[in-house]
């Protein structure tokens, strides 16, 4: 059966879609990326789609789910490489991907991951309690 | 007036992808500019999937039309499916049957130029769209 391979990168798991995805292989890899991060107490997730030609409804619900499971599972989700063409698109469909933080390369989305994970927790508290 | 028409089955999920390369390759043909071609590739993902998920499989007809000097491309949607029992309801924003985002049918009317539908109860649901160069 065809699957997406998921890469462990550190603390990082690193998934790049490269093919135009039938809705089976969507639905395997939900359940392939979050065995993923349990297994190996991941705490962030990359997801670059910049070889994906179109992002419908499905494919949109899919990543949105990505992101909310990975998020339960304690990992940051960061979605890379959205080509523009795609990008208004699906706006125009109605899909904005709430809650999906994003970044334009993979470059740029591993920052931002390292970012959220290594982030410390009271220093937003300290601000707080300054000001 | 249309040039030339085609029939493919939608049938499997697998039938989903294939109908969106078939209507990629003819809006690479007609020359849509990368924009136009994801918008309409889109809305046929979104068709097809209804198609197969709530008409149970059905077809997709693909015509290169032609109205004076502009160049388009029409594709019909057709199933033998339940049918649709209140179409104003299916095509408002946030409607779904199928616990999805709602945005199928709303949405892809939105990624085209022409959009019409028909359904009969028991019957099945044609949708035709067009999208001009």
């Amino acid at each position: 059966m065809d699957r997406i391979p998921i890469l462990k990168f550190g603390d990082c798991l690193l998934i790049t879609i490269q093919v135009d995805m039938h809705d089976q292989l969507a639905l395997t890899l939900q359940e392939d990326l979050t065995a993923q991060i349990a297994k190996h107490a991941s705490r962030g997730v990359l997801i670059d789609i910049s070889s994906l030609e179109i992002v419908d409804s499905f494919i949109g619900r899919m990543l949105a789910n990505i992101a909310a499971m990975s998020r339960i599972l304690d990992a940051q989700t960061v979605l890379t490489g959205m080509q523009p063409a795609v990008a208004i698109t699906l706006v125009e469909l109605g899909m904005s991907l709430p809650g999906i933080k994003t970044a334009l390369n993979v470059e740029r989305g591993m920052d931002l991951l390292q970012e959220f994970i290594y982030r410390e927790p009271e220093s937003e508290d300290l601000h707080g309690s300054e000001g | 007036m249309a040039l030339k028409a085609e029939t493919h089955p939608i049938a499997t999920s697998n039938d989903v992808v294939r109908v969106r390369q078939i209507v990629r390759a003819a809006t690479i043909q007609l020359k849509f500019s990368l924009v136009e071609q994801t918008k309409f590739v889109t809305a046929t993902s979104e068709l097809a999937r209804n198609t197969l998920e709530h008409g149970g499989g059905g077809w997709m007809t693909l015509e290169m039309v032609k109205n004076g000097l502009r160049e388009g491309i029409k594709l019909t949607f057709r199933d033998n499916g339940p049918g649709i029992a209140d179409i104003e309801l299916a095509l408002s924003e946030g409607y779904t049957s199928a616990g999805g985002m709602g945005l199928g049918l709303s949405g892809s009317k939105r990624l085209v130029n022409e959009f019409e539908i028909t359904s009969e109860l028991g019957q099945g649901t044609t949708v035709i769209v067009t999208r001009w160069k």
